[in-house]
């Protein structure tokens, strides 16, 4: 599938992704993030049931301390 | 329009600030002279020493309150302006009600937790509102990589998104206070571009 992943197109081999195994692939997972998907926020506790699809659009902010 | 005329559209709004530290406190000053009516600003802090090397206060206001400091601060730049300043630590449950009425807020929190914090919050209960996070100042120099990035019409992040604090790679003033003109420009020009 073909995604926009923070404003690129990205391809993955699968036919969907949920956003947790995202996460893992792109090696992001020890980060404070947040997400969205087509424009609607993902809370951490749905990570593992939100999925994915193609031409989905994805936006993950990094958030680092400091301010 | 001129500068006066900017200065009586934007008297109308009001901007809401999480955090008055480096950025929130900055934010504010910037926010002030461009001539926004109202901010709401919240933080629960003391003015420390250490705060001098980034946040808009001064020596003479060590051991106030930040609230306090600030007010007096920005009545200083603009006798009229009207700032709400709340001595409270936001959370989830407090933040739909302080900041109710607000055209756009500032994400001006210290830990990553918080910026989390307020993202989620301000999403999902408050649809509609635009709110400006920053991301991403610590240490010096890079320019080249401090940007605002638009997620979409209600959520904007400027900053790095890599540089994180710590000990070895402080907050310093340049940095924070160019994060913190850039929330307050992409504030002015949203406001600019809303009719009220």
């Amino acid at each position: 599938m073909k995604i926009m992943l923070n404003n690129r197109m990205e391809e993955f081999d699968a036919k969907s992704l949920t956003v947790q195994q995202l996460l893992d692939i792109k090696k992001y997972s020890f980060r404070m993030r947040t997400v969205k998907v087509n424009g609607r926020y993902v809370p951490p506790s749905e990570y593992d049931k939100t999925t994915i699809n193609d031409g989905d659009n994805v936006q993950i902010i990094y958030l680092m301390s400091g301010g | 329009m001129k500068s006066q005329e900017i200065r009586e559209y934007l008297k109308k709004f009001r901007v809401g600030i999480a955090g008055a530290g480096g950025l929130g406190s900055n934010c504010a000053m910037l926010l002030a002279r461009a001539g926004v009516g109202t901010l709401i600003v919240c933080d629960n802090d003391t003015v420390e020493k250490s705060n001098l090397n980034r946040q808009f206060y001064f020596l003479h206001q060590c051991g106030m309150k930040k609230t306090e400091a600030l007010i007096d601060n920005l009545k200083m730049i603009d006798e009229d302006i009207n700032v709400i300043a709340r001595d409270i630590k936001l959370d989830r449950h407090n933040i739909p009600e302080v900041f109710a009425g607000c055209d756009v807020i500032i994400e001006a929190f210290d830990s990553a937790y918080m910026k989390e914090m307020i993202i989620e919050t301000v999403q999902s209960r408050m649809p509609g509102i635009t709110l400006i996070v920053a991301s991403g100042l610590a240490g010096w120099g890079k320019n080249e990589t401090i940007r605002t990035r638009k997620i979409d019409d209600n959520l904007y992040v400027c900053g790095d998104e890599s540089e994180e604090v710590s000990d070895e790679n402080p907050p310093l003033a340049p940095r924070v206070t160019i994060v913190a003109a850039m929330q307050a420009n992409l504030a002015v020009e949203i406001l600019m571009n809303r009719k009220k």
